[in-house]
């Protein structure tokens, strides 16, 4: 009995691939966040929401170390997020990121985007990382484009890119802040196909967003945070239908209003 | 029932008013004060031009002695025509002569190679890069080839290898100062700021007296560097520093998620630096780099100073040689004439880099 009490600790310590603990940050005397603690298992699906400045994009660069923390634990993957550099290269391999401004290299094709970082952080042989980059552009639907420089995509296709992107690394967890914010409103849609798709296939995912179609229909936990804390989370169904925080609640009542 | 949408048609957008009258008067004439200005202009060019036509092509003597040219009123092209050696290669040995011609074909092919985009941009980096080391040996000797003295070397030919060697070396180093300056650790930064600004606060010309007196004082007795290499060095030198500036405002320019990007898709530092940051900041500073290299080109002409023949020293030796003597305007007209050409050329390539890469390539 104790035997398989423990073997389920163990499943449940290596299901958890992100985990903070008492996480604050900084910068300068600003401080941004505040006793952030937050357990994402394998294969969960977070929306986190919150009004500008609240510090959702400062914590999501925090898990692959875009920003230093001050105090408190990150570990990402088994493998506690300090200053060691080595270390730090070695999660980063693992985490994938889209930008809200995409972030695509302009200097460089789609292709030649996808296959960098397979060819010189993984090593793969050029040929397989553009077998690898044609498999993920034909399933962000964009693999006639490969040869096109970013600058010639619209904005939803060049998000669609950065996505493919990170996947040819084959990340165990996507972060995602505002890949759709930057984008006209048709263009959308595609992005957001796109992405459930990936939550379909189970990828854990952590996604910064005000999509809350999205969130209602993907998300396993939505997160909403204000002045630096998280202050309410919740499975989506009870976080929009019975929010418990007032500030939630103002928050929600502002942008369902129109 | 749904309507179907029709487009409209395109129309021409209004005609504008064109024609040669319509610039004049929209240019030159447009009020009473520019119209004034405009005759004005028109009268000292009527008072300049003929005669300096007169004396350029008209009145010139392009074929003869100096004798012929004496009794003519023109300019004595046929000085230029006799020295034409001595301007480009100065006291080059002249039965060597296809060695510096041989350079120049290497030198131009390799514009014409980059401007057409005939090699990826990788190995065009390195062969420009490497392009120094036949152009001194080819000119230079050794392993070989028959060794040319460097006193030997002269007029464009060494105002060439001066300028063109000191921008393809000073490239790299520059682009390492720009990012030793751009690091956190405070030691290499430190050093870099110093480099950088202590070249940049004094002339060039001091750097050459310091190359030429004071790097030997720096060096074991029994090795001597010829006065070219020392010069070059100080070329070298003061070229870097200012390209590490332009390449630390490139650098600036190029957006912070561009990096961070990288870097989340697990590049290291370096390699976020080299197939990310760089190209962009380069991208950026091609026109400051293009009138780095103008600049350069003409700043060689102060190597006078130590003694040096480059294209001016030159043209200034010729017009005092006994046969020739009193034609000092034409060498120096010639001599401005071919740095304009130079300069020119090398500003509209520039441009046309630009727009190649504003289409989004390399
Ligand atoms: N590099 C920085 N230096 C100082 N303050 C910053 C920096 N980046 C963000 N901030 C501040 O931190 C707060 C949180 O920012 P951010 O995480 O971007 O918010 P959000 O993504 O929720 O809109 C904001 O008040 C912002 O002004
Ligand atoms: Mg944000």
């Amino acid at each position: 009995m104790s035997g398989q009490n423990a073997a389920l600790a163990a499943k449940n310590e290596q299901d958890t691939v992100i985990s903070l603990v008492d996480m604050n940050k900084w910068y300068g005397d600003f401080h941004v966040l505040k006793n952030i603690n937050l357990e994402v298992q394998r294969g969960e699906r977070i929306v986190i929401c919150g009004p500008s400045g609240s510090g959702k994009s400062t914590m999501i660069r925090c898990i692959n170390q875009l920003e230093e923390h001050q105090s408190g634990t990150i570990i990402v993957n088994n493998q506690e997020l300090t200053n060691n550099t080595k270390a730090l290269e070695k999660v980063r391999k693992d985490v994938g990121m889209c930008f809200q401004h995409f972030n695509l290299f302009p200097h460089m094709t789609i292709l030649e985007n996808l296959i960098l970082a397979p060819i010189w952080v993984r090593k793969m042989p050029r040929k397989d990382a553009i077998d690898l980059a044609m498999t993920y552009l034909k399933r962000v639907n964009i693999a006639e484009q490969s040869q096109k420089y970013p600058g010639q995509l619209s904005g939803g296709q060049q998000q669609r890119v950065a996505i493919a992107r990170s996947l040819c690394m084959s990340p165990k967890v996507m972060l995602f802040d505002e890949p759709t914010s930057a984008l006209d409103p048709e263009m959308i849609k595609e992005v957001l196909d796109v992405m459930e798709e990936l939550a379909n296939d189970g990828m854990t995912m952590l996604c910064v967003t005000h999509e809350m179609g999205f969130a209602k229909s993907v998300a396993d936990r939505v997160i909403f945070m204000d002045g630096g804390e998280i202050v309410e989370e919740n499975e989506p169904n009870e976080f929009f239908n019975n929010p418990q925080m007032d500030r939630t609640q103002l928050f929600l009542s502002q942008i369902l209003s129109h | 029932m749904t309507m179907v949408f029709q487009p409209s048609p395109d129309m021409p957008p209004p005609a504008s008013q064109t024609g040669l009258l319509h610039w004049v008067r929209n240019n030159l004439f447009n009020s009473f004060a520019n119209g004034l200005l405009t005759i004005i202009g028109l009268a000292i060019l009527a008072n300049i031009i003929p005669p300096l036509v007169n004396w350029l092509l008209i009145d010139a003597i392009f074929q003869g002695t100096a004798e012929t040219c004496r009794q003519g009123q023109g300019a004595c092209w046929a000085f230029v025509d006799a020295q034409i050696k001595l301007f480009l290669l100065g006291p080059y040995p002249t039965e060597l002569a296809w060695r510096p011609i041989f350079s120049a074909v290497l030198l131009f092919g390799l514009f014409i190679i980059t401007a057409r985009h005939m090699l990826k941009t990788a190995h065009l980096v390195v062969a420009w890069l490497i392009l120094p080391l036949p152009i001194y040996w080819l000119i230079g000797g050794g392993l070989g080839l028959e060794v040319v003295d460097t006193s030997e070397w002269g007029g464009l030919m060494l105002t060439l290898v001066l300028a063109v060697v000191g921008i393809l070396a000073s490239l790299p180093i520059g682009v390492l100062l720009a990012l030793g300056r751009s690091m956190q650790n405070k030691v290499i930064k430190g050093f870099c700021i110093c480099v950088i600004e202590l070249v940049r606060g004094v002339p060039l010309v001091t750097i050459l007296f310091m190359a030429t007196i004071m790097l030997p004082l720096f060096l074991p007795t029994d090795v001597e560097i010829g006065i070219l290499y020392r010069v070059q060095f100080g070329i070298i030198l003061f070229s870097s520093a200012y390209i590490a500036e332009v390449v630390r405002g490139g650098l600036q320019g190029v957006d912070k998620g561009q990096g961070e990007a990288a870097v989340a898709l697990g590049l290291n530092r370096w390699k976020t630096t080299i197939f990310i940051i760089l190209p962009q900041a380069l991208k950026i500073v091609i026109p400051p780099l293009i009138g780095r290299c103008i600049a350069l080109l003409k700043d060689t002409s102060l190597v006078v100073v130590v003694g040096l023949l480059d294209f001016l020293g030159i043209a200034k030796a010729a017009s005092q040689d006994a046969e020739w003597l009193g034609f000092d305007a034409e060498a120096f007209v010639f001599c401005a004439f071919i740095y304009w050409v130079l300069c020119f050329s090398l500003s509209r390539y520039g441009r046309s880099l630009e727009k190649r890469g504003q289409v989004g390539h390399h």
